[in-house]
């Protein structure tokens, strides 16, 4: 009885039609638990965590710990063969919890494992500090003092307990400015100056291999690199007393073992006391570290700091990519409808482009290093920059040429998206046009191609999200894990094509899997991560909800 | 005058519209071109691999200065030739015309009986049965930016002659191999003995005066007379060539012969004895004209001597090999005159010439085997120009199991560097392939259930409403830059994986499971049809419950069927091994990320089925379910294979998710727990660092190139498919 109505249960299809409903479900799961677990873990890492103390005995010393727990899981007792045979329970499950206790250069990592079982006591220090420095991770401990060194070098006590940490903070917001000062003199006015010397270098040696160096050229240019090393100069003494300046605080602190630490204020970043804030003030605090994650540059192997070159990078090699794709794409496209004769060939021609799009993207690479790069760029630096050979200009992976070659790579979707939109325009328009004596440019011009515009953007912007997040190619055409400079800043022609940049989607694998620090690095890189997929989710969502525009635009004109 | 202008105006706009669709026409064009280039450049930089090589004669001359050639030596780039003769004169000369630029002349004891070498190190063997090591060496300097070349000759071993044999016979043939403790050197007596010793060397750091003194000498007695000898340059194997075609491998230790002796019988005459490169390989010429290489390989606990390979051309007898410095290629010569290029790896018969008609006598290569020097029986001396820079590929190389140096059975390898210099490339593409076949399709297995039945469930049964989000939310994942999913998976999912292996295997069985006691349940529900088409909504919160029970799981199982570890067990009792990063994670993520490639075709494919036939089929009394297998699967299925298809080439195609999931170790095993390395993602860590232009260069561009034309002819399969259907339906 049971068995013929199991039977027949399984003969009306429920149970498979639920099976497919499972099916669509672990895809939306998946796809949503991805998302939620980046925008956890990548966002999560900005909140200043509270910092807690864990006592514990072990052989009759008494250890505290001080630090952040990361994470916690429960593992059976039996895996773990060291606490069984400390505590002999054999069964069972035991809690443990990976903790970060940051001060790297005296403990030697910043990570270690607590276990339930041989916790005494836990508690939240109020005035616990963390510091986040320069060099060697974060720093967690308790202030002691605030130092100031009188010009004679010796070293002054300004403040001692309770007023220690007012006047840390406010020495801190000094020393910080007078960092700014540095890299800006640093990076801005000796960098231009560096810049400045090195062309005029070239430009000599130009004009030496073309026997073109007259005593008066040459004296000029010895006249203009003098003056330049006099600005140097001038800009190095500059620099020198602002050192001398940030070298001025220092602050002792005890770490977690009782052992007291004297710490240059010039070594560090932030400070703050976690377990002292308030839920407003944590906010606060989030949103800053945000911002300087987005604003600032990536210090430490880029294990700390922030990715403001990688995003600079992405971006500007995202905006040349579309600069050269989209009058090709469209001019491609505009030919393959409106042109060419629709025959056995265009339609050939029309599914290689559509295949071009399931090229492997690595393909692309290969194909832009070896004509782009290697024949191209070797061609351009034999021709043009003969002065810097045997070192390439052009002839080395490069902005330029990762932009070609992702232009390349998102040629057939551009293409694909223009075509689409120019043939869903009515013909009715086009003939409407033409009757009235319009050229065909014309038509085009005027009405074909304005009406056509959003499925463009549609291309555009999937071009774009797909450029986006494509790493492959790049990792031989021209993404380095760390490029020195921008490539583009005040230094003439400003815009550098032939630089070596960084990108968001490189510094995930870079810093993910080739940094020395992985573990300390890994909420950076979901950080990072959330910041790519933000960008690239929004892009598409922008290009779906255009091209549903679209389709309603044209449905009612069809009728 | 009106009508004038507007005439002019029409000829402006007639004219602009001529130009616009040159313009536009032109544009197109070289769009479609330039991604055409993308074939051919890869095509073009890969086409000259497969090219032979070509030897030409550059000029032809008397040896310059007196007496016998009895061996050739070339510099760096065979500006400048070296020749010993037998008075013991050292000539350098001008290759290109013969003039000789330095005679030096042999303080020897007694006439020239043999001679060997070893790259510049070149060894006598006198008639006193004493010998003397030389080695020619040419310092290079750049007065006024021209190359300039001195030779010059050394004494690594001193200047005074080393006794070897103290009978004083001449030696007929002589080897040596220089270490850095000192030399070891073997030679044949006329009468028919062979000897081997070993000398310690010591320079002296004041005056650089080098002394040698005799570590050990040992000696035995032949039946037959010695043709050729070789010694290892690890000085433990004597490979003696013996009149009657008998290939003696002599063991040889500290203190010389130690007793062990190998024979192997040939059917012709040996001719010649020569090591390549590095030492691992002798190649034996015999008088019929072949030459056969032979490797020590292990084989029944012991060491013996295997075939691997043999060379063949005519039946003259080869009368000299000649190995390149740098490469496992060698030349051999005959007694007519002819001399080939081979290479050994490849098996290749790279080119020939003959243009000395006279039997050749000796043979040296230039240091990059750009030119080869020649002397024959006539005492003329040949120059050859010779271009030969891919000689290591062939089809075997690429797809065929080669027996490389060093490996006891042929196999397939991919290892395109080494440290060491005289390395041998192994360019096997088949390990590439399978690793990327393997990752392929373990994607595949994750995706296709889920996608299609997905992809049916979302196209026939599910509400219109939830629909419209479901779509584009699964659309927005191909979007997901792969680099996050490799990052997730290596980082995240991988180390994971490792601790809920039975967890995951538990979720397997448990989901489908779950599903179906849900319809169950689900049977009982009061007025349920308002909520028909949004089971999957329903379903979502089980998955999550799913999910975590089997997590919660997943420990208790391994402690009670793995003794509380499923990876020790499963290495232990079923001989499996666990990688972290292996093909279950990449099969997971990497499914993860064609799942929305398949299901976004297979669903437009299952949803622009035509509507009448579904409402036909219904009304006909049908059942949803029957409708669906009966009616809309049969009529969307070659949207569904082509959907497949899509899915596969992106998989292929996937490069980060691959470089960051597995251990890129080149492995041929399909197991699950195991990593591989795909053709992408080998694609990804070599190409940077592959000298421009050469082999290996060359072979990633044919890595490439493969890629393309798989992925191309893939996904024009599927498209063609997708555009029949729509044609079948646009009938209906």
């Amino acid at each position: 009885m049971i068995a013929k109505k199991t039977s027949a249960w399984f003969k009306s299809g429920t149970p498979w039609i639920w099976l497919n409903a499972g099916a669509i479900a672990i895809a939306l799961v998946a796809v949503f638990g991805l998302l939620l677990l980046i925008l956890f873990r990548g966002m999560s890492h900005f909140w200043p965590a509270n910092v807690e103390a864990f006592y514990f005995e072990n052989d009759q010393n008494n250890i505290t710990i001080i630090a952040e727990v990361v994470e916690s899981e429960t593992v059976p007792v039996t895996t773990l063969h060291n606490i069984e045979n400390i505590h002999g329970n054999k069964d069972g499950n035991v809690t443990r919890y990976l903790v970060k206790t940051g001060n790297r250069d005296i403990l030697g990592s910043d990570f270690r494992w607590i276990y339930d079982i041989e916790l005494n006591k836990r508690e939240k220090p109020e005035n616990v500090m963390v510091l986040e420095r320069i060099e060697w991770g974060n720093f967690y401990g308790y202030l002691d003092s605030v130092y100031e060194n009188d010009p004679n070098g010796k070293r002054q006590l300004v403040a001692s307990g309770e007023q220690a940490w007012p006047e840390f903070r406010k020495r801190l917001q000094r020393s910080n400015d007078i960092r700014e000062q540095i890299l800006k003199l640093e990076k801005g006015e000796i960098g231009a100056i560096n810049y400045t010397l090195e062309r005029l270098r070239l430009k000599e040696k130009r004009l030496r291999m073309d026997g073109e160096l007259t005593d008066k050229a040459a004296e000029e240019i010895a006249t203009e690199r003098k003056q330049l090393k006099q600005q140097y100069e001038a800009l190095l003494k500059q620099t020198q007393t602002l050192y001398q300046k940030i070298n001025r605080d220092s602050i002792t602190a005890t770490v977690m073992d009782g052992s007291t630490v004297t710490i240059p204020l010039e070594k560090i970043i932030k400070a703050w006391q976690p377990n002292n804030m308030s839920v407003p003030g944590k906010l606060n605090f989030y949103v800053h570290s945000l911002w300087s994650f987005i604003t600032e540059d990536p210090r430490e192997a880029n294990t700390e700091g922030g990715i403001f070159p990688a995003i600079f990078g992405t971006v500007m090699m995202v905006i040349l990519m579309s600069i050269l794709v989209t009058p090709f794409g469209v001019i491609a496209a505009v030919y393959l409808r409106e042109y060419a004769k629709q025959g056995a060939l265009i339609r050939i021609i029309r599914i290689a482009v559509n295949n071009l799009a399931g090229v492997p993207s690595i393909v692309y690479g290969v194909f832009g290093l070896g004509f782009f790069v290697y024949f191209l760029g070797g061609n351009i630096d034999a021709l043009f920059f003969p002065e810097a050979l045997p070192g390439p200009t052009f002839g080395t992976p490069g902005l330029l040429w990762s932009s070609l070659t992702l232009a390349l790579l998102t040629l057939p979707v551009v293409i694909v998206a223009t075509e689409e939109g120019l043939s869903r325009i009515p013909k009715a328009l086009r003939e409407g046009s033409l009757a009235l004596g319009a050229t065909k440019i014309e038509t085009l011009w005027h009405v074909v191609l304005p009406m056509a515009s959003p499925a463009i953007m549609t291309g555009l912007i999937l071009a774009v999200a797909r450029a986006a997040g494509e790493v492959a190619p790049l990792m031989l055409v021209g993404v380095v894990k760390l490029a020195p400079s921008l490539p583009l800043d005040g230094n003439f022609p400003f815009m550098h094509l032939d630089r070596k940049f960084m990108h968001l989607g490189f510094h995930i694998y870079d810093v993910g899997f080739q940094s020395p620090n992985v573990e300390a690095a890994r909420p950076l890189v979901y950080a990072t991560s959330f910041l790519l997929v933000v960008v690239i989710v929004a892009l598409n969502l922008t290009a779906i909800s255009l091209r549903n525009r679209l389709r309603e635009k044209y449905r009612a004109l069809d009728n | 005058m009106k009508n004038q202008t507007l005439h002019t105006r029409y000829n402006q706009r007639a004219f602009k519209d001529r130009i616009a669709r040159y313009f536009v026409a032109s544009g197109g064009i070289s769009v479609i071109i330039a991604i055409l280039l993308i074939f051919f450049y890869l095509l073009y930089v890969v086409v000259p691999m497969f090219g032979s090589a070509d030897i030409n004669e550059e000029a032809s001359y008397a040896a310059p200065g007196e007496g016998r050639t009895i061996h050739l030596g070339l510099e760096e780039q065979g500006s400048i030739g070296v020749r010993f003769t037998d008075n013991g004169h050292v000539y350098f000369f001008d290759t290109a015309s013969g003039k000789i630029v330095l005679d030096e002349s042999l303080k020897l004891p007694a006439r020239i009986s043999s001679v060997s070498s070893n790259l510049d190190l070149v060894v006598l063997g006198l008639e006193n049965g004493s010998a003397m090591a030389v080695r020619y060496k040419f310092d290079l300097s750049y007065p006024d930016d021209t190359r300039t070349v001195t030779p010059r000759l050394e004494y690594p071993l001193g200047e005074e002659p080393l006794v070897l044999d103290e009978s004083d016979h001449a030696l007929s043939h002589i080897v040596i191999q220089l270490n850095e403790d000192g030399a070891g050197l073997a030679a044949a007596t006329d009468d028919n003995r062979l000897v081997s010793a070993r000398y310690l060397r010591e320079e002296s750091f004041i005056s650089g005066e080098i002394s040698t003194e005799l570590a050990s000498r040992s000696e035995l007695v032949l039946k037959n007379p010695v043709t050729s000898i070789a010694l290892t340059p690890t000085l433990d194997h004597l490979y003696a060539a013996i009149k009657g075609g008998t290939l003696i491998d002599y063991s040889l230790d500290e203190d010389g012969f130690d007793g062990d002796t190998t024979e192997y019988q040939f059917k012709h005459e040996i001719s010649r004895l020569q090591l390549l490169l590095g030492g691992n390989s002798l190649m034996v010429g015999l008088d019929n004209g072949e030459v056969q290489q032979w490797m020590s390989v292990r084989k029944d606990g012991g060491r013996e001597l295997a075939f691997i390979r043999n060379f063949h051309k005519n039946q003259q007898t080869v009368t000299y090999i000649a190995t390149e410095q740098q490469r496992k290629g060698f030349a051999v010569s005959d007694t007519k005159g002819d001399i080939t290029l081979y290479y050994s790896t490849s098996q290749r018969t790279l080119a020939h010439i003959n243009s000395a008609n006279a039997a050749i006598k000796q043979m040296a290569w230039s240091a990059r085997a750009q030119n080869l020097i020649v002397s024959d029986a006539r005492n003329q001396i040949h120059l050859y120009d010779v271009h030969n820079e891919y000689p290591e590929i062939s089809w075997d190389v690429l797809w065929g199991k080669i027996w490389y140096e060093g490996y006891d059975e042929p196999d397939y390898i991919w290892q395109s560097s080494a440290s060491t210099n005289d390395f041998e490339p192994k360019f096997s593409l088949m390990p590439l392939s399978f690793g990327t076949i393997k990752a392929a399709f373990y994607a595949m297995l994750f995706a296709v259930p889920i996608a299609i039945l997905g992809a049916m469930f979302t196209a026939q049964f599910m509400a219109p409403r939830m629909r419209q989000t479901v779509k584009p939310a699964i659309e927005i994942m191909e979007a997901l830059p792969t680099v996050i999913l490799g990052f997730l998976a290596g980082l995240w999912l991988a180390p994971y994986v490792e601790t809920h292996l039975a967890g995951i295997f538990t979720l397997l069985l448990i989901l489908p499971a779950g599903f179906l006691l849900c319809a169950w349940l689900w049977g009982f529900m009061p007025n349920k049809s308002i909520y028909e088409g949004w089971e999957a909504a329903l379903l979502v919160p089980v998955v999550l419950f799913l999910i975590w029970l089997s997590m919660q799981l997943s420990s208790p199982i391994e402690n009670l069927f793995f003794n509380g570890d499923m990876r020790s067990y499963m290495s232990n009792e079923w001989g499996l091994n666990y990688d972290q990063r292996n093909a279950l994670v990449v099969g997971l993520i990497m499914g993860f990320a064609v799942i929305p490639t398949i299901f976004s075709i297979a669903e437009d494919a299952l949803f622009s089925v035509p509507q009448h036939l579904v409402r036909g089929s219904l009304a006909l009394g049908a059942t949803r379910w029957q409708t669906m297998t009966s009616v809309v699967l049969p009529a969307a299925s070659p949207g569904i294979f082509s959907a497949v298809m899509m899915g596969f080439g992106r998989a292929v195609g996937e490069t980060m998710i691959v470089l960051m999931a597995t251990g890129n170790t080149p492995l041929m095993d399909m197991s699950i727990f195991q990593g591989m390395r795909t053709l992408a993602a080998n694609l990804a860590v070599e190409v940077p660092e592959a000298e421009v232009f050469s082999t290996h260069y060359r072979v990633l561009f044919l890595a490439a190139l493969i890629l393309f034309l798989f992925t191309f002819v893939f996904n024009t399969l599927a498209e063609i498919i997708r555009h029949r259907l729509r044609k079948r339906y646009s009938g209906l």
